[in-house]
């Protein structure tokens, strides 16, 4: 297991200063899928982008909302991390017009490819360093759909961490926050900080970037950093770095059955109702 | 000359259609039946900054560009006009003069009230004798001592019923014909001024349109805009910056309707296959996008001349809302066309498009009036 020293934070005390906290929320740029037409590249592991628009990934966006409403509420800092190309600097800086103090973008050519493992120890190694009371991603990329670097990040950090969660509050030195577990089913969970929460949507009401916001996030630099800079090697990265290979990516066979009940409308719908209480539909 | 958008620019676009799919389009089509002004996006656009993009941060706007405007109104305008021209309205029509032509304290006094969405603002020109000819207006001001007393009506007045600021034209001097038209800054509880029953639209129904009485309304002196005699002036060079808007409004509804029509023409099916793949249906949506680019550089450009410090671009204006408030009407007739008889029911969005464009080829000058412009500018 591979854990990385971190600054420890002052947490408690600064908490009980009412100095504030010190917040990073990881982010990432998604294609948006939902109307668009998906269509596989010729590498067979990626997809075609051109005509596809892009937009913060959607639990991330809940996240950074959820950072900026606790740092309105104590005071401290938003700093924003994203791994990504060049055109990610658009959602970090729409987070900065949001409200967002810092943004970092962590790239390297290298980087490709690096499945949820390889992209949680290129934040953990970013990170490690700063000072930070909590660290907040998204529950899950609605792109690749992992869930994984959240808690793998926290696990790299040696802090603790939960998932799904959709409800924060911050006393004193630890944070109350509620977790949703299926079935319907919420558990509350005390957990000292510093930690890291993936954000469950519907959290909380994002915010729009306002007008001076975006005029302000304009003069604001974005850091890069490359893997040379973050001191990783070219075997922490990538492929190489990487637990799980993509093979490649396909379009499913579009399936058509249909079964024809036949008897009274009587037997029928019992029919119906086993055939879905048998799928667990119903 | 760069074409390309500016990095704000893009954010401001990506924010506003966010925004407007968001927040504006589920309830586009509850406003156009119930004509209930709808305030409480209002507000959170004010919020935003978005009712009062160019005027300067310092009076309480958000200090961008003509070009930026555009760009806010088109947006919006793609889920619903009506939004788009209160919103345009209050910008380019109520804020923009009071800025231009206004002194410091009317400026301080009024430009963060309309820029935070506190006060809404309206413009009072055409009458219920005097729509394309200004000049015909029978509203009349005299001075009496510190205040003007107006009388006189106003009618079709875009935010009237729901505005705290109006500008409001009506002559000092009526021996100096047009050069006797002066400007005022009209507050909703002036005395002796009042509204008259709200119009019932046919499109843009939710815009709060009503008519303006002045009877005997006592306005303080220090709220004349500008110069006794500047009224036709202010009235002239406000309009040319206001219907680029309407042009960018145009532009965005014609947008909205494109988008629906592409959208379904792929999911219809008729003879067995998607309408989409039928040349005349092809045919129509080629049609349509081409005269949106069109428009849509219409608009940029002339917005780009303004911000540019051009002196004159009432050509180029003029130009930008006919041609765009033209493409407004073909385009979402062929979205309807497109859609069939469905185009025909209040089920779908296209046909609200299709009422509320009509419009933009009346206010603000209508068709006629900007080739007139445009004819005047080619011959001098």
């Amino acid at each position: 297991m591979l854990t990385y020293s971190y600054a420890m934070s002052t947490a408690f005390q600064r908490i009980g200063e009412e100095v504030g906290m010190d917040i990073i929320v990881c982010i990432k740029r998604v294609p948006d899928t939902a109307e668009a037409a998906v269509i596989i590249d010729e590498t067979e592991k990626g997809i075609k982008e051109e005509r596809l628009s892009f937009d913060i990934n959607e639990s991330d966006n809940y996240a950074l909302e959820e950072a900026l409403l606790i740092k309105e509420k104590v005071g401290g800092s938003v700093t924003l991390v994203s791994v990504g190309k060049k055109e990610a600097e658009e959602v970090l800086r729409m987070g900065l017009a949001k409200g967002a103090d810092t943004a970092i973008r962590l790239w390297d050519d290298k980087f490709m490819y690096s499945d949820a493992y390889a992209t949680a120890k290129i934040l953990a190694t970013a990170i490690k360093d700063r000072k930070f009371d909590l660290i907040l991603t998204g529950c899950i990329a609605t792109d690749d759909g992992y869930s994984q670097v959240g808690p793998t990040l926290a696990e790299l950090l040696g802090i603790p961490h939960a998932t799904l969660v959709t409800h924060v509050e911050i006393k004193d030195n630890k944070v109350k926050v509620e977790r949703e577990l299926e079935g319907g089913l919420l558990e509350v969970v005390e957990i000292e900080l510093p930690a890291l929460f993936a954000i469950q949507t519907g959290i909380n009401e994002p915010r729009y970037a306002s007008i001076i916001g975006i005029k302000r996030a304009a003069q604001k630099e974005i850091q890069v950093m490359s893997l040379e800079e973050l001191g990783l090697k070219d075997e922490d990265v990538g492929e190489y770095g990487s637990k799980i290979r993509l093979k490649k990516l396909f379009i499913p066979m579009v399936e058509k059955r249909a079964e024809i009940l036949e008897g009274t409308p009587e037997e029928v719908s019992v029919k119906l109702t086993e055939i879905l209480k048998g799928r667990g539909l119903v | 000359m760069d074409l390309e958008l500016t990095q704000d620019q893009k954010m401001l676009q990506e924010m506003v259609r966010k925004f407007a799919s968001t927040e504006l389009e589920p309830v586009a089509a509850e406003i156009d039946k119930s004509r209930e002004f709808p305030w409480q996006n209002i507000k959170k656009m004010a919020k935003l900054g978005l009712l009062g993009i160019i005027i300067p941060e310092e009076y309480g706007g958000g200090g961008l560009d003509f070009v930026s405007l555009a760009i806010a109104i088109e947006e919006i305008s793609r889920v619903c006009a009506t939004t788009g021209v209160i919103v345009a309205v209050n910008n380019s029509l109520a804020a923009y003069p009071i800025y231009q032509f206004g002194n410091e304290e009317q400026r301080k006094k009024y430009l963060p009230l309309l820029a935070r969405g506190e006060k809404l603002g309206a413009i009072g020109i055409t009458e219920p004798n005097a729509g394309s000819d200004v000049a015909g207006m029978e509203s009349t001001a005299r001075l009496e001592g510190n205040y003007y007393i107006l009388n006189g009506t106003k009618r079709f007045i875009t935010n009237a019923g729901e505005a705290g600021i109006y500008i409001v034209f009506a002559y000092t001097d009526k021996s100096l014909k047009h050069k006797g038209i002066s400007a005022f800054i009209v507050e909703r509880d002036t005395p002796g001024f009042s509204l008259g029953e709200h119009e019932d639209l046919m499109g843009i129904r939710a815009t709060a349109n009503c008519e303006l009485i002045l009877e005997d309304a006592k306005v303080p002196k220090e709220n004349l805009l500008g110069e006794e005699g500047q009224g036709f002036k202010i009235c002239m060079h406000t309009l040319d910056v206001s219907r680029i808007d309407i042009g960018a409004q145009a532009v965005g509804l014609a947008q909205g309707a494109l988008d629906a029509a592409i959208k379904y023409s792929k999911e219809r099916k008729q003879f067995g296959r998607p309408i989409c793949e039928f040349e005349l249906i092809q045919g129509m949506l080629a049609e349509m996008a081409t005269q949106i680019a069109a428009a849509r550089l219409l608009v940029y450009y002339a917005a780009y001349l303004k911000d540019k410090g051009v002196h004159r671009f009432s050509k180029e204006s003029s130009m930008a809302k006919w041609f765009a408030a033209e493409t407004a009407v073909n385009v979402t007739r062929k979205a309807c066309q497109i859609y069939g008889g469905y185009g025909y029911t209040k089920d779908y969005a296209v046909e609200r498009y299709y009422r509320d464009a009509k419009i933009m080829e009346l206010y603000e000058g209508t068709s006629e009036i900007q080739k007139i412009v445009i004819a005047r500018s080619l011959l001098a």
